[in-house]
């Protein structure tokens, strides 16, 4: 049972081990000639004023609420794939007809957040 | 030992230890880091009790939609506010100290004076399939089709209270 998910677990050590072993030969081939100007912070930028935890605006907020709300959308779908072509041998159209509803619903807010500006940036 | 009690000792420690981790820290945004790892392992767990939907779920949407928005939340409310928030309202900590203390006692009794069932009923059996996407599906658009489409209605209305509530200037 826990054997099905082997391929699953060799594709997260393959990423892990990928991303892990990029850094580190980076870090042992690569020439290190330092000096104390190339390891200061912003090395060519600005120096840092005041504190990070500045508040963000309200704007961003929206951006993480829509982005959950077509997260579950999708959700949603990947079972009705799955179970498409059983379901429509089962229950014929009503199977596509059901999925069409839902998301004609979620689309209908789509537009309105479109229409009424809720991705341009003011 | 099985592979199966060696991946949930694996899990469980990687969960309990990042969620002492995130309650420990003093910055925010850390903490809101840990429950990442914290939702992970449990994603772990829920696989081995062959809740595949679910554990790809609690990836997909939990750490991976839900964790966006408690960052901006914790962006947006400047955490250093809170502690004074705190300090000026004692009171608030009794409170949270009942609740905490009523969900350790829950556990106890879980833990020590609950007796587990000794042999699967038919009912159990049969739910270790239903955990699999293609039992969800088969029940969510026949038999649960009217509170799917409820769901669908639900993010309506949400997506458009998000946009109320964040909007400066609706058109």
């Amino acid at each position: 049972m826990i054997i099905e998910y082997i391929p699953i677990f060799v594709v997260l050590i393959v990423a892990i081990g990928f991303a892990v072993a990029t850094v580190l030969s980076s870090g042992i081939f690569g020439p290190q000639r330092p000096n104390s100007e190339k390891l200061s912070t912003y090395e060519s930028g600005m120096t840092p004023v005041g504190s990070t935890n500045e508040r963000v605006s309200v704007k961003y907020y929206l951006v993480a609420m829509l982005f959950i709300i077509f997260d579950i959308e999708v959700i949603f779908v990947y079972p009705w794939a799955v179970q498409f072509q059983n379901l429509f041998g089962e229950i014929g159209i009503s199977a596509f007809i059901s999925m069409f509803i839902f998301l004609v619903v979620l689309e209908l807010g789509y537009l309105y957040v479109y229409k009424k500006g809720g991705f341009k940036w003011d | 030992m099985s592979l199966e009690i060696l991946l949930f000792i694996v899990f469980s420690l990687i969960s309990v230890i990042s969620a002492i981790l995130m309650i420990t820290r003093s910055n925010a945004v850390i903490s809101a880091l840990y429950l990442i790892l914290n939702f992970a392992g449990l994603a772990g767990l829920y696989l081995l009790l062959n809740a595949q939907f679910i554990a790809v779920t609690q990836v997909i949407v939990y750490a991976g939609a839900i964790m966006v928005l408690f960052l901006f939340v914790i962006m947006l409310l400047k955490p250093e506010h809170e502690k004074k928030f705190l300090e000026a309202k004692p009171k608030l900590k009794i409170f949270a100290v009942a609740i905490a203390a009523i969900i350790f006692l829950q556990l106890i009794y879980l833990l020590f004076f609950s007796k587990p069932s000794e042999s699967l009923s038919p009912e159990m059996t049969k739910s270790i399939d239903s955990g699999t996407i293609e039992a969800i599906g088969k029940q969510l658009y026949t038999n649960y089709l009217l509170p799917f489409e409820a769901a669908g209605f639900l993010l309506l209305a949400a997506t458009v209270g998000a946009l109320i509530l964040a909007k400066k200037k609706i058109e």
